[in-house]
């Protein structure tokens, strides 16, 4: 069905007619020409399309855009504040935590999600926060020390 | 300025003797009036660091600022030709060129510099692109100001040398990757992210399995839909749309009915399929008699081992887009080989390569899979009809599909050993993995090393008709079968002679260098381990590929009533000569064994004669951080070589060392991959039931001895 749905989108109003049942994955990359959201498997396994709505990490590739309307969706574009880098970018580039990078965007927005609800977490709860997010290239190790190093910053942390 | 360099004939031949890389009108390297440096290069980036490797090799040995270099990889325009990135070639091969032309072009610019400045050549340093008179920092000129007006013409009539592994200031370091801010933010872009105004998105129509012939079709309903474009040729039905979704559902219109292929192979009947249908042997390496050999060992040994078929699986599926202008085709692809995918887009479309540019964006991920090019030619084939920029972005279903798969195996390896313990003799078949991987890193006198079934090592040779399907080089194409049939059956010895592994290697080897390596592993690993039980067991395996020495030992735990392997830790040393960035290339050994838990743990494709029953990520299970072990990757230093292979090495080893960890944790020796739990389970069982002493399940495994003699066999 054809509607008008109003959301905000990294932290700017966006509105679009369209129909209401497309995915918020397409309508991104498509409409909205935000194509840091990738497309890994389509069926909500692989967690490379992972944005946040409301602060919770949802599968853009299953999420109709109906489902945002009036919500807060964060998208990988809109992890950093301005030039400054999330904390979990930061660490990602530093622990060198991704090769081709194409699970990186599903990877950072899952994570930040997860330590937003979880701020300090044992390592086997990153690790199982994240399983459901596939890297082919194998980055895992490195992935999980980038979160951790992000949680322990968090313990130390006034 | 341009510097054109012509490169010496060295570079320009592989080892065997084939075009590497020809004198080209494309330079290697541009040096801006800013003083900024352009690099090009056919080398791609896919994940393995290249963008930042070969930065670093030119930052060194021009002698400028890592920061200053702009790289531009895979674009047939304006790129040095390349054969394509595969193989761990990009260091090995490619390096010593972008290396020397690097070099080449510092000489004509400090030659440049000593005239402008008036003192000789030999007076001069540089540094971060500033050329100065030694000990006169005053007296200086930078590389900026020296291309400034004329282009360079001059040709230097003396040699570059390159810079000394002691002298590095750049290579050797790991500086942050050059792509890291762009990965972390979601700006890096790759190929279906790549919008042109009015583009459209096709949909291609497959059939229900390869070998399917079509008989009817109808895209009447699909024309129905408002904003589709319907494309039927003979080979190639596509819906195309403003819309990517549209497009999807357009194509669900199309009714098309095939006939069905007639092959019939499944996982489990290929591996006769394979064996009936390869052609004849070819000799892959033969010395002394192993006939004879045999005959006078103490003990004997004879293991079939197998391993099923293997997807690419990389995160990004293949993609191109392309958009067809002033009779002019230019194609961005998703791809390991911009060279032959122009040339295989020329040769489809009827255009002469000089009508044809490929641009390589970032890559998803390759691993061999992305040398296959088919996306590229859909899409230039759409737009050349259509005359509107076409997306072609295989979905996952289209991935799995259209891969080219590692291919299903078998090796049958019969060895002897002597009353020292020494191997004596080695008769190796291969059956459509190839020969890579072959090689023996042993001093056996007597081996018969043989290959069938795969016609090529070549990269490139895609397909065989010996498959129900298509398959290709996969990372380590054929090595990851032929090591973990060698270092098993190695292992098999070990045990049956009752030394320790470790000690059995290192007995059998002369080579120097890998005995360094596997001492280095040994010494972090903690080699021989003696902490056992509740399930626990460690394995090893070595091997030497593209130039590089591997050895990896791993820790495991079998649970014994799910069959379950759990990969505990891995160390893997590596000796892979002078390295240009150390973490680049730790990620790369990590990343290696990581994917190699795949094919050796969960990884098999399910298939029904031409029809592929993996779809997707829920059935076919890639290795998952659950999965992780913890892993550490250690070089071992070795600056009097040059940089060899690192993409591929350690995955190799991956099946070896899992099964002989297995073995040593469940007393079970599986010989096919993947080691699903229930084939562990059935080998347990197996065990139970079976006369000590034999204990191994499917598919076979004899041990024979000569009791009288084997009872001298000194133990270590
Ligand atoms: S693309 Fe959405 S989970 Fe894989
Ligand atoms: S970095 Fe390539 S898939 Fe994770």
């Amino acid at each position: 069905m054809k509607a008008s749905i109003k959301f905000q989108l990294n932290g700017k109003p966006a509105a679009l007619d369209t129909e209401d049942d497309r995915m918020l994955l397409w309508v991104l990359r498509t409409d909205l020409g935000l194509t840091g959201t990738k497309y890994g498997c389509g069926e909500g396994i692989c967690g490379a399309c992972t944005v946040t709505v409301g602060g919770k990490a949802v599968r853009s590739c299953r999420t109709p855009i109906r489902n945002v309307a009036g919500k807060e969706v964060v998208t990988i574009e809109g992890l950093a504040r301005g030039d400054t880098l999330h904390p979990l970018q930061q660490a990602f580039a530093e622990h060198g935590a991704f090769q081709c990078g194409f699970c990186t965007s599903g990877m950072l927005m899952s994570a930040s999600a997860f330590l937003r609800e979880s701020p300090r977490p044992s390592r086997e709860a990153v690790v199982s926060h994240m399983d459901h997010n596939l890297c082919r290239c194998g980055a895992h190790q490195r992935i999980v020390d980038a979160i951790e190093s992000v949680a322990i910053q968090h313990g130390t942390s006034p | 300025m341009v510097v054109l360099v012509s490169m010496t004939p060295e570079f320009l031949l592989a080892d065997e003797g084939k075009r590497l890389y020809p004198e080209d009108f494309n330079a290697y390297l541009v040096i801006g009036e800013n003083g900024r440096v352009t690099v090009f290069s056919g080398k791609i980036e896919m994940g393995q660091g290249a963008l930042t490797s070969q930065a670093q090799m030119v930052a060194e040995e021009l002698g400028v600022q890592l920061a200053s270099i702009d790289m531009v990889l895979g674009d047939t325009d304006r790129c040095p030709w390349d054969m394509g990135t595969f193989g761990s070639l990009t260091t090995r091969m490619f390096g010593p060129a972008l290396r020397a032309a690097s070099a080449q072009a510092r000489l004509v610019l400090m030659t440049l510099a000593g005239e402008r400045l008036g003192v000789p050549l030999e007076r001069l340093v540089v540094r971060d692109g500033l050329v100065s008179v030694a000990g006169e920092p005053n007296r200086s000129v930078s590389y900026a100001e020296l291309s400034r007006g004329a282009r360079i013409t001059r040709v230097v009539d003396r040699k570059a040398v390159l810079r000394a592994a002691a002298d590095f200031n750049v290579m050797g370091t790991s500086p942050q990757r050059l792509d890291a801010l762009e990965k972390v933010t979601g700006t890096a872009r790759y190929a279906a992210d790549i919008r042109l105004p009015g583009m459209l998105y096709a949909r291609v129509l497959r059939p229900p399995m390869h070998g399917a012939a079509r008989l009817t079709l109808d895209t009447s309903a699909a024309e129905g839909l408002a904003g589709v474009t319907v494309v039927a040729r003979d080979d190639l039905v596509a819906v195309l749309h403003a819309d990517p979704e549209s497009a999807a559902k357009a194509l669900e219109l199309v009714r098309a009915t095939w006939r069905q292929s007639a092959a019939t192979p499944d996982p489990d009947t290929i591996f006769d399929h394979l064996i009936a249908k390869a052609a004849g042997f070819t000799e892959v390496a033969a010395s002394g008699d192993t006939v004879v050999a045999q005959a006078s060992a103490v003990q004997s040994f004879e293991t079939t081992f197998q391993k099923g078929y293997v997807a690419h699986a990389a995160l990004e599926t293949h993609a191109a887009l392309a958009d067809f202008r002033d009779g002019r085709m230019t194609v961005w692809a998703s791809t390991q080989t911009p060279f032959p995918a122009r040339a295989g887009i020329a040769t489809a479309l009827g255009l002469s390569e000089a009508n044809v540019r490929v641009i390589t964006p970032l890559l998803g991920g390759g691993f061999g899979g992305k040398s296959a090019f088919g996306q590229a030619v859909e899409a230039a084939r759409l737009a050349q009809i259509v005359r509107v920029p076409v997306q072609v972005a295989w979905t996952r279903a289209e991935e799995f599909f259209n891969d080219t798969f590692d291919p299903a195996a078998i090796v049958k390896i019969t060895s002897g050993v002597d009353r020292a313990g020494k191997v004596l003799a080695w008769d190796y078949r291969v059956y459509a993995a190839g020969s890579r991987g072959t090689t023996l890193s042993y001093a056996i006198p007597n081996i018969r090393i043989r290959s069938a079934g795969k016609n090529s090592d070549a990269p490139g040779a895609t397909t065989t008709d010996l498959h129900p399907f298509a398959v290709g080089p996969w990372r380590g194409p054929g090595a990851n079968m032929n090591v973990f049939a060698a270092e098993s059956q190695i292992d098999i010895m070990a045990a049956a002679l009752k030394v320790d592994p470790l000690e059995f290697r290192i007995r059998n080897l002369t080579d120097a260098r890998m005995i360094r390596v596997l001492k280095a592993a040994a010494r972090v690993f903690g080699w021989p381990t003696v902490a056992k039980g509740g399930g626990r067991g460690y394995g090893l395996a070595c091997c030497i590929d593209a130039g590089t020495y591997v050895a990896t030992m791993a820790e495991v735990k079998v649970d014994a009533a799910t069959g379950r392997i759990a990969v505990v830790r891995i160390v893997c040393a590596q000796d892979m000569g002078i390295v240009v960035n150390p973490e680049g290339a730790r990620m790369q050994i990590e990343g290696g064994l990581m994917m190699g838990l795949g094919y050796a743990l969960s990884e098999e494709l399910q298939f029904r004669g031409g029809e592929i029953l993996d779809r997707n990520f829920d059935s076919y299970e890639l290795p998952r951080f659950s999965a992780a072990p913890r892993i550490e990757a250690m070089l071992v230093p070795n600056n009097e070589l040059a940089p060899q292979g690192g993409g591929e090495p350690a995955i190799i080893t991956t099946g070896a060392v899992l099964a002989n960890a297995v073995f040593d944790a469940a007393g079970v020796r599986l010989l096919r991959l993947p080691m699903l739990p229930d084939r562990v389970l059935k080998a347990i069982a197996a065990k139970g039931s079976a006369p000590t002493g034999a204990h191994s399940a499917d598919p076979t495994h004899q041990v024979r001895a000569d009791a009288s003699r084997a009872a001298r066999i000194p133990s270590a």
